[in-house]
């Protein structure tokens, strides 16, 4: 299989607010890339874009998986493409069960021209997939009866997030601090998961502050964001740079930028007040 | 609000002294029971149409309900030419069934082992002959005719409906159905009396419904529920009436040492109702659980006054209205904790929620709390809002269209309430009629 997702002069704005002033990005299926960067430097928010949200407009440029172009597809149309987004904080839907919700996610993404009311995947069929696909994750069976997100725990949210990707099994996969708010053993459990889930099999877009993940999945390039843009691209070795000595040398390097994110994050802050 | 003309609502000729003198020439009833109906007669006359001043009718808009157009049926063979729906059989076996077109019973059978034990049911009308003495015992004696004017119409001039009666120490295990079939512009003035004996169980599905969903009609009913010591009843109800109909209901349940009750009330049809719903709960370690799923469209307008009364010590009492709203419709929720002085140890809850579908839905909520003893547990809550949009978005980023989305988030909504009903057909059923009800969102 060969997919390439491109980002090509992405500027996307948040309540008329410019938040990426241009970002260029290439990623081909099998690859692994992380993405890091300081708080406020637009990480999410390219994670976001790519996914369709509509509260991040998208004011230039444009999104490409293969010949398709994503900016003019809703959501939904974007995960059927091949998309997948593992949140940082995925909201709860109480009622609605885990083992319901991803049977009919799992049909529409595997069936794109599925049309509403047609036949999910057979029940017997899905339960049987989602029960091993839950022991390869050493989930409790239980998981499947709750409700979505509704009353988990941080690490429980982030390894619903790493299942719902083992049953979409996406093209390409923007994985959003997957690895935040866990303990150590959670943290090589997640990352364990996401190299058997992910490697080789998708495209992955690594957002990350810490280098525990990367342990496990090594990535073969780094983006480094500041300001809304990616000022610097290396390999593994720039990703453990940057874990080690922190983003000093980059904020130096490119002064514009971050006057940019420096901004960007006083605005932050101050809506946040 | 400007609620204003009620006392213009006519006082027709079709539900004038004429008429009610000719219903009860028609009627073979006992002597009690044509007593009563006068009684009642009187106090109709008596009384005014509702006050839109007053707190249960002052978020009722009942000024589009012309009563002239409708007229008591008198006839006892009456046929619809199109058999109005059933939703809650559906791979159901039943003890017993009864039914009802135009408020007037057309059919009942009954297992003969059941009858052989003493059970009863069928039309009301027939056992307040049959079981004359039990029926007077019980028939109206949690409705009083000077309630509102509809409740005293209703007394006078119930055309119908349904009894059950089980004796002593019997438990039903299969169902009991009841359905009440109304033609289109027509009228139903049913009654349903169901009593439990010390130590009876009994499920019962009662159903109403109209031809189709456009069907007119005027509904003015009544509901009570009496069980004695240890008994226990399942009660469910889903109304279906077509979405041109007037509904006003009394509907009241008393609650006997140590029994359980849980009553689950489904309100998808009619064009205006309103339902005076009360359980009393009269001796200690009474339990009653209300469930309420509302799902209202157009210009459909619901309402609801709920009280659980607390007359004796050590009793728990636990409700939970559920409902969405789309399009104009409007849903009025006003519920009341009453406890009476000595009803220590009471244990209440009462919760509303409203998901609300469009900018132009509205869902009041109203909880109250009346408490006259000092150690007691009451906690009541509401909400209303909006399907929150991140939710969508999540549902989408997973393949989920927006449609399917907020079908799914609904359904989810009202899952609290399925979780608590135990027949898995009734749950099937409330499944269905909401699913029919969901509109395709944009």
């Amino acid at each position: 299989m060969s997919h390439i997702l491109r980002i090509e002069n992405l500027h996307v704005s948040v309540n008329d607010k410019p938040i990426l002033r241009g970002v260029n990005l290439v990623i081909k299926f099998g690859e692994t890339h992380a993405l890091m960067g300081p708080n406020g430097s637009g990480k999410s928010t390219l994670g976001l874009a790519i996914s369709g949200h509509p509260n991040y407009q998208i004011t230039e440029g444009s999104i490409w998986l293969d010949d398709a172009n994503l900016t003019e597809m809703e959501a939904d149309e974007r995960s059927r493409a091949g998309i997948f987004m593992a949140f940082q904080r995925p909201v709860a839907i109480p009622g609605v069960k885990m083992a319901d919700f991803l049977r009919h996610a799992a049909t529409n993404v595997r069936h794109p021209d599925r049309k509403e009311g047609q036949d999910l995947i057979p029940m017997r069929e899905f339960r049987k997939e989602l029960k091993s696909r839950m022991e390869q994750l050493k989930m409790d069976p239980e998981f499947a009866r709750r409700y979505v997100n509704d009353g988990f725990s941080g690490g429980e949210m982030k390894r619903a997030e790493i299942l719902t990707m083992a049953m979409l099994s996406p093209k390409f996969s923007i994985l959003d601090e997957t690895d935040s708010g866990l303990d150590a053993d959670a943290v090589r459990l997640a990352s364990a998961s996401i190299a058997e889930i992910g490697r080789d099999k998708m495209g992955l877009l690594i957002i990350t502050h810490h280098d525990k993940l990367l342990e496990h999945n090594p990535p073969q390039f780094t983006h480094v964001m500041l300001g809304g843009r990616i000022v610097e691209t290396g390999g593994a070795e720039l990703a453990r740079e940057l874990h080690d000595h922190g983003y000093d040398r980059i904020r130096k390097a490119y002064p514009d930028a971050d006057a940019a994110n420096q901004q960007m994050l006083a605005k932050e802050e101050s809506l946040a007040v | 609000m400007s609620t204003t003309t009620i006392d213009k609502l006519d006082s027709a000729e079709t539900f004038g002294q004429q008429a009610f003198e000719r219903l009860l020439l028609k009627r073979i009833d006992p002597t009690w029971l044509t007593a009563k109906r006068k009684e009642a007669w009187e106090i109709f006359q008596a009384l005014d149409w509702p006050n839109p001043r007053d707190e249960n009718w002052m978020r009722s808009d009942i000024r589009g309900l012309k009563l002239s157009k409708f007229a008591p049926n008198l006839d006892e063979s009456v046929e619809i030419s199109q058999a109005a729906p059933v939703r809650l059989l559906e791979g159901v076996e039943v003890s017993a069934s009864v039914r009802s077109i135009n408020g007037v019973v057309v059919g009942e059978s009954l297992n003969p082992t059941l009858a052989a034990k003493g059970v009863v049911v069928g039309s009301l009308s027939r056992c307040a002959r049959d079981h004359s003495a039990t029926v007077e015992k019980y028939l109206h004696s949690l409705i009083c005719p000077k309630s509102d004017r509809f409740a005293a119409l209703q007394t006078a001039m119930w055309s119908d409906g349904f009894f059950v009666y089980v004796p002593r120490n019997v438990r039903l295990e299969l169902p009991i159905h009841l359905h009440a079939s109304m033609g289109d512009g027509q009228v139903d003035l049913s009654h349903t009396l169901i009593v439990l004996e010390q130590g009876a169980e009994a499920t019962v599905l009662f159903e109403s419904s109209s031809p189709d969903t456009a069907s007119h009609g005027f509904h003015c009913g009544g509901v009570e529920l009496i069980q004695h010591g240890n008994s226990h009843l399942r009660y469910v109800s889903l109304q279906d009436w077509g979405k041109g109909c007037w509904q006003f209901a009394h509907q009241r349940a008393s609650v006997g040492r140590d029994s359980q009750l849980q009553w689950t009330v489904a309100a998808m049809g009619s064009r205006f109702a309103q339902v005076d719903q009360r359980v009393e709960l009269v001796e200690p370690g009474a339990r009653s659980q209300v469930n309420g799923v509302m799902f209202t469209q157009d210009r459909q307008h619901l309402v609801y006054n709920t009280l659980q009364h607390h007359i004796a010590p050590h009793c728990i009492s636990d409700f939970l209205y559920k409902s969405v709203l789309q399009d104009s419709s409007r849903t009025v929720w006003r519920g009341m904790i009453k406890v009476s002085q000595g009803a220590q140890k009471t244990d209440g809850y009462q919760r509303n929620d409203n998901l609300l579908l469009s900018d132009t839905a509205r869902a009041d909520s109203i909880p109250g709390l009346e408490i006259n003893a000092d150690d007691v547990r009451c906690t009541h809550g509401s909400t209303s809002g909006r399907v929150d949009e991140e939710l969508i978005f999540y549902a989408q980023s997973r393949g989920f269209t927006r449609s399917e989305a907020i079908r799914m988030i609904v359904t989810g909504f009202f899952q609290q309430i399925f979780d608590r009903i135990t027949i898995q057909s009734v749950r099937e059923a409330l499944g269905a009629a909401i699913a029919r009800q969901v509109r395709q969102y944009e």
